[in-house]
């Protein structure tokens, strides 16, 4: 990159990818991967992920890893950012629960409450 | 200025703007009038998800929420709650996070009161992957750095921002790069300590593992502003995560020329290399952790001359912790003023904390200076598990010391902090609740410094070390009145005649702990007892109730002391026991009590 412009289009291409306002139609699965998630498992969710976006044959899906959210206590934590805004967090996920993620949210378009972040830590 | 209540407003679509802003007017104009503003502040919010219950609010600290408020409920919350401190039952919301259907509650609650500057990326982008980095506005910062300022403009922008090293010193951190610039050489160097060493800290490595480009971005900028082209990250090996993610950063950041040379089109060269350290404490120490990068054993030496004169290879050179980096690009992006308005007065910005010990939310929390520690440690982090009671919040790791109940209410800062007998250090802050023993703690905080004392200095290699000697006596029930004073006398010696930062706060959780807790240590030398039930030696096993006569303590018992039926309650021969505490370990009902039986009758045996 030579020039602050290089940059500049840099960022608004790469922008639809962080944010699925502009990306409409898709959805972005964040998985919380520093040494916390890791440590309770978060590696075998993201690649249960993979293997049923796979399956499923799942398009305009943005699967990534993300740092340490915070929530330490409740990990392995998934995100799910979609283009109307919502973001749904899960917390302690395993690879079970990826499948009612991918079958019910992802697929059929209803959070799972009873995984939310907010009723397990109540 | 830092109120003593918050009263939050909800604003959202369902409890009507306007009734909400009749609601906030009508807070606003009784708190003036009653003069309580300096103690009460009113804040408007999104929506809560508690819609059925508009027009909702909620006071802070407590986290009371009030349902159905109209403008004449106003004035009743305000002379009880907050003028009594009594729930006002009538508006009550019983239970609101038992409903399942408020979603989003919990997750409010935890992030709400958070500000995240240093963590703005973390849990947010893929660190994996500049692209997304510079989509969150990422090395836009060093842009403007190198398009619009000369180096002298970026030390004033960082000077006025009021940043102070956040791995624990507190130094202004623009201060420390004016000193570094005005050294004279043609080599200079820049470094970020990764050391992370304190037990229970991970800020650290979440940024590194979450965010690395952040720290890349401020060290690429600091470098401009002291005249250096060369960096370096002493990160520990232990963090083998974070130490594969920098290497695929540098490696991305090279490959678009954001480092390397002539950086953006500019002059300007710099790059950056990863030394892994070995997991020393001491090497956090910034004269030790340059004695290692150099490949000689890492111990301190004398300050001056600093390594702003003399650092690196004989070279001037900054050493900043990672957050203080992780900083760096957000003061440049939004403006110095922005930043110091964030905080208090003599401490700007905020501190990302590790919460861990008895505590609901373990994990990484990231709130403006002057948040009080009551605030941190329920509002954020839920409070104490198992109905228990708060007895300490131990901060700043083995150089820290642990404050009470008495102090919660202060707001955290640099400066609060060491008037307390404590300090920020890097911002592990651990909880302890009544069955922590405050001995015991003092000397698992000691062992670790015992341990990890360089051995240059003699305060500190045999200071320590007889400290925990008397600490070790006092737990085995060997203690004596004498020992208190040694302890004391003993660490203020140490405190004083170290050389490093090591050994110069060695003695703070002892000290602090002797000060608060020394009723704690009486009981362990006079009474011969441990209140919390913690030192094995010290104390009286006993069966409750609660025994289902399992026969399983019996059973793992190792002198045969403990006696009963098969559902029967069991009993502990005292007489045999040994206080191995195996019956503890072995009770799948939690039945062995470690409670010291009623201290009369200690006084007869």
């Amino acid at each position: 990159m030579k020039s602050i412009e290089d940059l500049i289009k840099l960022r608004d291409s790469a922008r639809k990818n962080i944010n699925m306002r502009l990306n409409p139609g898709s959805i972005r699965i964040q998985i919380g991967m520093g040494t916390c998630g890791i440590a309770a498992g978060a590696k075998h969710v993201y690649q249960k992920f993979q293997e049923e976006i796979r399956e499923h044959n799942l398009k305009n899906i943005i699967l990534t890893p993300v740092g340490c959210m915070g929530e330490c206590a409740f990990e392995p934590l998934v995100e799910i950012l979609e283009s109307n805004g919502n973001h749904t967090i899960y917390c302690q996920v395993s690879e079970r629960v990826v499948e009612d993620i991918v079958e019910e949210h992802i697929i059929g378009g209803a959070p799972i409450e009873k995984y939310f972040l907010s009723a397990i830590k109540r | 200025m830092l109120e003593r209540i918050h009263v939050i407003i909800c604003g959202g679509e369902a409890c009507s703007k306007q009734e909400a802003k009749d609601i906030k007017r009508e807070f606003d104009r009784l708190l003036e009038q009653e003069g309580l503003t300096d103690e009460a502040k009113t804040v408007m919010t999104g929506c809560m998800g508690l819609c059925e219950y508009h027009p909702v609010v909620v006071m802070y600290p407590g986290e009371v929420f009030y349902q159905n408020i109209t403008v004449e409920a106003v004035a009743t919350i305000i002379e009880e709650h907050i003028k009594h401190g009594r729930i006002v039952e009538q508006y009550r919301i019983p239970e609101p996070f038992d409903r399942g259907k408020i979603k989003n509650i919990s997750q409010l609650k935890f992030y709400k009161m958070q500000k995240r500057i240093a963590l703005r990326n973390c849990g947010v982008i893929n660190p994996l992957d500049i692209s997304e980095y510079i989509a969150r506005d990422g090395y836009f910062a060093l842009a403007k750095v190198l398009r619009e300022m000369d180096p002298k403009t970026v030390i004033d922008t960082m000077k006025q921002s009021g940043l102070r090293g956040r791995g624990g010193g507190g130094f202004p951190t623009g201060l420390k790069w004016e000193f570094a610039a005005k050294s004279v050489d043609d080599v200079k160097y820049v470094i970020c300590n990764a050391d992370e060493g304190d037990p229970g800290a991970f800020m650290d490595r979440a940024v590194l593992e979450g965010d690395p480009h952040s720290v890349l971005e401020a060290m690429a900028i600091c470098g401009y502003a002291i005249g250096a082209h060369q960096g370096y990250i002493y990160v520990r090996a232990e963090y083998p995560v974070a130490v594969e993610r920098l290497e695929i950063a540098i490696r991305q950041a090279r490959e678009l020329q954001i480092l390397g040379r002539n950086i953006l089109g500019s002059h300007f060269d710099f790059d950056i290399e990863l030394r892994l350290g070995a997991g020393a404490f001491v090497c956090g120490e910034e004269t030790a952790l340059i004695a290692s990068i150099e490949g000689e054993r890492g111990m301190p030496r004398n300050k001056p001359p600093f390594p702003a004169v003399r650092g690196l290879w004989g070279r001037p050179t900054n050493v900043n912790n990672v957050e203080t980096f992780a900083n760096v690009p957000v003061i440049f992006m939004k403006g110095a003023d922005w930043f110091k308005n964030v905080g208090t007065e003599k401490s700007s910005g905020t501190k990302v904390f590790a919460l861990g010990g008895k505590i609901m939310n373990t994990g990484l929390i990231e709130i403006p200076m002057g948040t009080t520690l009551r605030e941190a440690i329920y509002d954020i982090g839920g409070g104490i598990p198992n109905k228990r009671k708060f007895k300490a919040v131990q901060t700043g790791g083995p150089s820290g010391g642990c404050i009470t109940e008495k102090y919660l209410d202060t707001p955290i800062d640099f400066d609060n902090l060491v008037e307390l007998g404590s300090m920020m250090g890097s911002g592990g802050m651990i909880v302890m609740d009544e069955d922590n023993c405050m001995v015991d703690v003092a000397r698992f905080y000691l062992d670790f410094t015992v341990e990890e004392s360089c051995g240059k200095c003699t305060p500190c290699r045999e200071g320590t070390k007889r400290m925990l000697d008397i600490l070790n006596r006092i737990c085995e029930g060997k203690g004596t009145e004498e020992d208190l004073d040694v302890l004391e006398r003993l660490g203020k010696m140490i405190q004083e005649s170290s050389l490093c930062g090591l050994g110069q706060t060695a003695p703070n959780p002892v000290l602090s702990t002797l000060k608060h807790f020394r009723s704690e240590y009486e009981a362990h030398v006079y009474d011969k007892v441990c209140p919390a039930g913690v030192c094995a030696k010290l104390t009286t096993f006993t069966i409750t109730e609660d025994c289902i006569g399992c026969t399983k303590c019996a059973r793992n018992c190792p002198v045969g002391a403990i006696h009963g039926k098969v559902k029967e309650l069991h009993h502990i021969d005292p007489a045999l026991c040994i206080h191995c505490g195996a019956c503890k370990v072995a009770c799948p009902v939690n039945a062995i009590s470690t409670k010291p039986v009623m201290k009369e009758e200690h006084a007869h045996v």
